[in-house]
């Protein structure tokens, strides 16, 4: 009958109760959207970090990977060292640089990545063989769109190019054997991978034999944390770091994202709890006079509490259902915009949708929603019955 | 004969503007079972504070109110509760239905609080409304129905846990004389079938339909008057 009670009440002003539920949905989807931003990149980096199953990254000492143009040179030696170590399965050395394929007066450009296809963990690839041939590459869609050639074309590509002179360096025939897609890439960006040794020779880098970095692969249950101070120990020109490391960087770099959000997901729910708290105030007002009859033909103060505490609870919980679907479709439209991102690898979302901060955000709306029925039920519960009846008889 | 409700030196005092009013003053009286007792007075005298602190809405600075034998001051406030939800039946000057609930679950409220299950307060309901004469009205809301066929639904509703006692406040305040008559003639058969009824009014009409006036001046009893003996 409580429950009947409240949502007769409810309907009895829809506008009203439409109005608040539209209200608290807004919050709510800014809420979910706050709690999905202040995980949702690092979650997004730690899947995109693990998803090769490599737990460690080398690169040169007092650098992030990429950070910088240093190299590591005697690639060989160092993958040579890494495997003496039993816990280390597999290690994929790797080198960025830049590519140039001559078009019309001009080049288009590509980020290259010089690998060992057979152990890389830097791109999947979609269609075609990967480039396993000294003269093969694998390239994005960007790559091809850009170079307007296909799978099996023959291309002459340079591994330096004087955009003043116009003259390149380094060239070679290289076949794209397939398509693939790069997984530390932003979207939009030019990108090939071939043979390491190809790249270095291309580069300039074939006498030191240098490279960006290192991922290394440590066995099922074996001890990341232990083979990464080896690692130390035995080869001291790189860092190590691992995935746990990595993230804790990540975590600093992203600190300010977390406050944002735990500032703007705070204040929506403050809005919606306010707004909740409003609308039972004013709810409860008009009927002092019935709630007052109420208690004096013998409801308990406990009923009526839960009585006024169940519609806030209903308008909350109505506003949060349709808050969270709201907030899934915003994040969805955000994602695709921040997507483009610069300098940000297109798998990483901004908004990562996990069930876990579904029922968060459902469950702190739920709370606000019994707290803001706190102070009208309150007030309904203390109302002087003689002077009530009397007053409201009067009116 | 041991009386039903018994009364003693009553007193409450307002405070208004930092003023006593003094409301009641050191009012005594006994109520037998199947009584019907008016009370009557000018307005302002102390009628309805006098019916709040015979029903337990409202606690008497001074004096003793006794319903069967339980003594009110002896109970905290969620007894009172219970107490006036089994005991004592309302029925105010306004109807003070609840507007969102039809005339059936109007009078299913004070069973449901009671615990009583749903088939069988639900069929009470249905009986009390065809006794107060609104058998074809049980789904009608408050705004649907008429003063008087709201008054009666809130008559039903204070029957609904048979109480010992009902006490009204002016139940013909806001009706037009024949609506008025109608309500006047079913408390008569309440009383007729055993209901013990306390009703302040100023009705002249209504009044003569008890069995004894009280009448009230300034707070207090000025005089005593009985219409007829009991049955
Ligand atoms: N809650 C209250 N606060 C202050 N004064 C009150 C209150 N209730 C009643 N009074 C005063 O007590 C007196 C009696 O009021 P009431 O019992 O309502 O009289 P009646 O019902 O006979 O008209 C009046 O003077 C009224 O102003
Ligand atoms: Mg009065």
């Amino acid at each position: 009958m409580r429950l009947a009670l409240a949502l007769a009440s409810l309907r009895q002003h829809r506008a009203r109760t439409v109005l608040a539920v539209l209200g608290v949905a807004v919050a709510a989807a800014m809420l979910l959207d706050m709690v999905m931003l202040s995980s949702g990149l690092r979650e997004s980096f730690r899947e995109l970090l693990t998803s090769r199953g490599f737990q460690l990254r080398l690169s040169p000492r007092g650098t992030l990977p990429f950070d910088t143009e240093a190299t590591i040179a005697d690639a060989t030696g160092i993958v040579d060292t890494l495997r003496m170590n039993a816990d280390v399965t597999a290690v994929s050395p790797v080198l960025g640089g830049q590519i140039h394929v001559p078009r019309g007066d001009g080049a288009v450009t590509a980020f290259a990545l010089g690998v060992h296809p057979a152990v890389q963990g830097d791109y999947e690839l979609l269609s075609g063989r990967d480039a396993l041939a000294a003269d093969a590459m694998v390239v994005n869609d960007d790559f091809l769109r850009a170079t307007g050639a296909h799978v099996g074309d023959t291309l002459v590509v340079a591994g330096g190019y004087n955009p003043q002179l116009r003259t390149f360096t380094g060239e070679r025939r290289l076949v794209i054997s397939g398509r693939a897609r790069f997984l530390y890439l932003s979207s939009g960006q030019n990108a090939a991978a071939l043979p390491l040794a190809t790249l270095q020779g291309m580069t300039g880098h074939a006498n030191d034999d240098g490279v960006s970095l290192f991922m290394v692969r440590v066995r099922d249950g074996g001890n990341v944390e232990g083979v990464r101070r080896w690692i130390a120990a035995h080869v001291p020109r790189v860092e190590a770091i691992s995935i746990a490391e990595a993230m804790a960087r990540v975590d600093e770099r992203l600190s300010y994202f977390r406050q944002l959000s735990f500032i703007l997901g705070a204040v929506s729910l403050v809005v919606g709890f306010l707004l909740v708290t409003t609308l039972v105030t004013v709810s409860v007002n008009e009927r002092v006079g019935e709630i007052a009859v109420m208690r004096a033909i013998g409801v308990s103060r406990a009923h009526v509490v839960q009585q006024i505490l169940l519609e806030g609870t209903v308008i909350s919980l109505g506003g949060a259902m349709l808050g969270l679907g709201l907030g899934v479709v915003t994040a969805r439209y955000l994602n695709t915009i921040l997507s483009r991102f610069p300098g940000l690898p297109a798998a990483i979302d901004f908004f990562l949708f996990q069930p876990r901060a579904v029922w968060a955000s459902l469950a702190m709306l739920v709370a606000a929603g019994i707290l803001a029925g706190i102070y009208p039920s309150a007030r309904a519960a203390a109302l002087p019955l003689a002077r009530t009846l009397r007053e409201e008889a009067v009116a | 004969m041991t009386a039903l409700l018994s009364a003693r030196n009553l007193r409450r005092d307002y405070l208004l503007e930092g003023e006593a009013v003094h409301a009641v003053r050191d009012v005594s009286l006994e109520i037998a079972p199947g009584d019907y007792v008016a009370i009557v007075g000018p307005s302002g005298c102390g009628k309805s504070s006098l019916l709040n602190l015979l029903g337990g809405i409202d606690r008497p600075d001074a004096g003793e109110v006794a319903i069967r034998g339980q003594r009110l001051a002896g109970l905290g406030d969620r007894e009172l509760t219970r107490f006036r939800l089994h005991n004592i039946g309302f029925v105010f000057q306004r109807f003070y239905l609840m507007p969102v609930l039809t005339a059936r679950e109007n009078v299913e409220l004070p069973m449901a609080e009671a615990g009583v299950p749903p088939a069988v307060r639900r069929a009470r309901a249905a009986e009390l409304l065809a006794y107060v004469g609104l058998a074809g009205r049980a789904r009608h809301r408050p705004p649907q129905l008429s003063g008087g066929e709201q008054q009666r639904v809130a008559i039903a509703r204070a029957l609904a846990n048979r109480p010992a006692l009902v006490l009204a406040d002016e139940p013909t305040g806001e009706l037009d004389a024949r609506t008025g008559a109608e309500i006047i003639a079913l408390f008569e058969r309440l009383n007729a079938d055993g209901t013990t009824l306390v009703v302040v009014t100023h009705d002249e009409e209504l009044a003569r339909a008890a069995r004894r006036v009280i009448h009230m001046r300034d707070g207090a009893i000025v005089h005593h008057e009985v219409l007829r003996a009991r049955a």
